[in-house]
């Protein structure tokens, strides 16, 4: 069951379009990364989603419905350009954005006392804003956009301005809400994040959807079948056993043992290569390479791009 | 419309805290206070010593026609003594010396007063009303009607109260009530372009702030961007009305403190009296009704009248033209808090909005001299600038329908510069970090985002 869904939504914007017919569809208690190069129209999409601005074409769908202006309750948005009112006090603050998500005073300092005991923060309720350093206003944002229990949250480069403990910390928070119940909308540019939490991806380039799906699915669909292979011996004796449909790509020569990288080409199985070489040389280990999502990234966003300026010197 | 509350509760409460709000709630009625009381005390200064006024009469047509009060005593002197009392009138014993050279019907600028300090309202007054009364009768003798003293009689001591409040343009007591209402006509037109621009920029700072800040996303992922600018504008509004109100208060209460300390048997010079009532719609309390000359028990009655269907309605006017002015200008000023990324930047958008503010204090001006000309008429009925002029008009009771409609012309354009001013609020507030020129932000205004 999708709890999210975008169909075909299109925004144009007065000199360009930002989303054009861009399809999304986040499964119900899944982590989605919606992933893409600086103005590819992530933060128009999150927008839209947000009720913040309206598609020109398409529509969002909420739990098979379309979205109504009631959902905003059942959102928390962590925007990337994001911040607080610098002269208000970190708890009245606290308290005036969780009620303008709908709890009421009472409930609000209830939830607020439990994340502020949770993280450990009480001694700032009093605090102003201005006095806090940038990681702990972030956190004092983290807890205001998950206070009222959204179902579905949307987070914009949460992690920056955070160190590693607290990304840490916040991955696990993140990890949190997803068992309790939430469907999580994640847009970033960090791919080491994307591949720790994220189940399913979208990514946009130019204004266009060019890659969704799985996050496992999308791994092997990229991968180029490459095998690591550590081992210790000589590198000559290796490689003469490698022949058709076998390739060495490169040999690295490390102080303890050397790595091969070993293409097996479309028919070439592990075991027809572990057979070939079992008596070369002393074989330490060997795994088959996934892409990571960093470099599935950057394949696909180039590639569309260079179809991108095929398809504009074909119209030329 | 909850949430509208929420944000309007925000912005009052955080600004009626700050203490740059009290601190110009209590500086506000002191120089207020200070304007009224100041001139007072030197008039009181003035009018306690008795003063001799020597007049010389040319024509020798209006022998004993200036009275004498209990401050001013005049003498009339044959006009032999003129050139000895132009060279020394002060050893002579006179504080001044009225001449009257010609025959006033013909010429009415043939009286002069000479002193050597500046002469007091109350003396120029004083001679000019008892010789504009006296003249009046002479014109009306001058018909040969038949029982006329009974019709003066009946005249003087029924109907000049009336006639006062109706025929304000012309007549004896003109004078009297055109320099209190033209006192009434200039507060009321400073108080607003004074809160205009004031609170139109803390909108516009207030706006700024939630860019500069970021949060502005993060509350309209909540709220709508209109609700969020009108829970802005209405918020500050509160403030300003507040602050008005704790201004009036203040300045009766400093007022009455000074009244009591400085004139402690209740007796306060009238002038004084005059621009408290004015301002504040004060019933003038019975003591001072029974005051130290005639001018003045004439003139405290005038004023009761005066405030029953004057100021009443003047200030029911104020609120209606301080509130709907407000709502006029705050939106514009909302926008360029939008468009703008810093308050530096401010400058270009906000000379458009400040230029029909400066005008209105200008055509106000001359709305005080003449509250019927073409250019007060056309400018009250302007919106950007009709606020100010038409409160500048309206203490002159100008006709009713002028008022109506200007109120009208107000409400509807008030009305649409807050839509446009949401429109490109809407677009601008999510901008950041690009320059705006005016060309896109009409293309915002015709853009149109569901």
């Amino acid at each position: 069951m999708n709890f999210l869904e975008a169909k075909k939504v299109v925004k144009k914007f007065a000199n360009h379009t930002a989303l054009d017919h861009v399809d999304m569809q986040v499964p119900e208690n899944s982590i989605y990364g919606l992933l893409g190069p600086n103005g590819a129209g992530k933060t128009t999409l999150i927008r839209i989603i947000n009720q913040i601005t309206g598609p020109d074409e398409g529509e969002i769908l909420i739990n098979g419905r379309p979205l109504a202006p009631g959902d905003v309750y059942n959102i928390g948005y962590l925007p990337e350009e994001r911040g607080l009112y610098k002269k208000m006090k970190v708890g009245e603050q606290a308290v005036y954005l969780a009620r303008l998500k709908g709890l009421s005073r009472n409930d609000a300092l209830k939830k607020l006392k439990y994340w502020f005991e949770k993280f450990e923060i009480q001694a700032w309720w009093d605090k102003k804003v201005e006095e806090l350093s940038k990681g702990m206003q972030q956190k004092i944002q983290f807890i205001v956009t998950i206070l009222h229990e959204p179902k579905l949250l949307i987070f914009d480069e949460p992690f920056s301005g955070f160190d590693p403990i607290n990304t840490n910390m916040l991955k696990n928070e993140i990890l949190e809400l997803r068992e309790k119940g939430a469907t999580i909308l994640f847009s970033t540019h960090n791919m080491e994040s994307v591949e720790e939490l994220c189940d399913h991806i979208t990514l946009i380039n130019n204004s266009k959807t060019i890659l969704h799906g799985a996050v496992e699915n999308i791994k092997q669909d990229y991968k180029e079948h490459l095998i690591e292979l550590n081992f210790k011996g000589d590198e000559q004796l290796l490689s003469n056993k490698i022949s058709r449909p076998f390739k060495i790509r490169e040999i690295k020569n490390l102080p303890h043992f050397s790595k091969a990288y070993i293409e097996m080409g479309e028919d070439g199985t592990i075991n027809q290569l572990l057979k070939n070489i079992v008596d070369s040389v002393d074989i330490l280990g060997l795994t088959e390479l996934l892409p990571s999502m960093n470099e599935i990234f950057i394949k696909v966003v180039n590639e569309s791009n260079t179809a991108s300026v095929y398809e504009k010197q074909a119209v030329l | 419309m909850n949430k509208i509350g929420l944000i309007i509760s925000r912005e009052y409460t955080t600004r009626v805290k700050k203490k740059s709000f009290l601190v110009m709630s209590v500086i506000g009625p002191l120089l207020f206070a200070a304007m009224f009381v100041l001139p007072a005390w030197l008039a009181s200064l003035d009018s306690t010593s008795e003063k001799h006024i020597a007049v010389i009469d040319h024509t020798r047509k209006y022998k004993d026609a200036i009275s004498n009060t209990e401050f001013m005593k005049f003498t009339w002197l044959d006009e032999t003594n003129e050139n000895n009392l132009k060279s020394n009138f002060k050893n002579m014993g006179y504080d001044a010396y009225v001449i009257i050279s010609d025959d006033l019907l013909k010429n009415p600028d043939a009286v002069k007063i000479y002193s050597e300090t500046p002469v007091t309202i109350d003396m120029k007054q004083h001679v000019r009303n008892d010789l504009e009364k006296f003249l009046e009768k002479e014109k009306l003798k001058s018909f040969n009607i038949d029982g006329l003293d009974e019709i003066i009689a009946d005249i003087n001591s029924t109907k000049v109260h009336v006639s006062t409040i109706q025929l304000g343009e012309k007549g004896t007591e003109k004078e009297s009530s055109t320099e209190l209402t033209m006192i009434a006509a200039i507060v009321f037109a400073m108080l607003i372009y004074f809160f205009v621009l004031m609170y139109g920029t803390q909108v516009m700072r207030g706006v700024v702030e939630e860019k500069t800040n970021r949060i502005v996303e993060v509350i309209i992922s909540s709220v709508k961007p209109f609700q969020l600018m009108m829970g802005k504008i209405i918020g500050i509004a509160m403030v300003a009305l507040t602050q008005f109100l704790l201004w009036v208060i203040f300045t009766i209460i400093i007022i009455t403190g000074i009244k009591f300390a400085v004139f402690p048997d209740g007796e306060m010079p009238t002038r004084m009296d005059k621009q408290i009532e004015v301002v504040q719609a004060q019933q003038g309390d019975d003591e001072n009704a029974a005051t130290n000359s005639d001018f003045a028990k004439e003139f405290t009655k005038i004023m009761e009248k005066a405030q029953a269907i004057d100021i009443a309605g003047s200030i029911l006017a104020f609120f209606f033209f301080f509130i709907a002015g407000y709502l006029l200008y705050a939106g514009l000023y909302a926008a360029v808090g939008a468009v703008i990324d810093n308050e530096t930047d401010s400058q270009q958008f906000v000379m458009p909005i400040i230029m029909p503010l400066i005008l209105s204090i200008y055509i106000a001006m001359a709305a005080f001299r003449d509250p019927s000309s073409d250019i007060a008429f056309w400018f009250s009925m302007i919106p950007f600038t009709s606020p100010i002029v038409m409160m500048a008009r309206i203490p002159f009771q100008i006709p009713m329908w002028q008022v109506i409609l200007s109120m009208a012309i107000l409400t509807v354009s008030f009305i649409f510069t807050t839509w446009f001013a949401g429109r490109i609020y809407r677009t601008g507030i999510l901008m950041y970090g690009k320059k705006i020129t005016y060309k896109e932000i009409w293309k915002w205004f015709r853009y149109s985002g569901k």
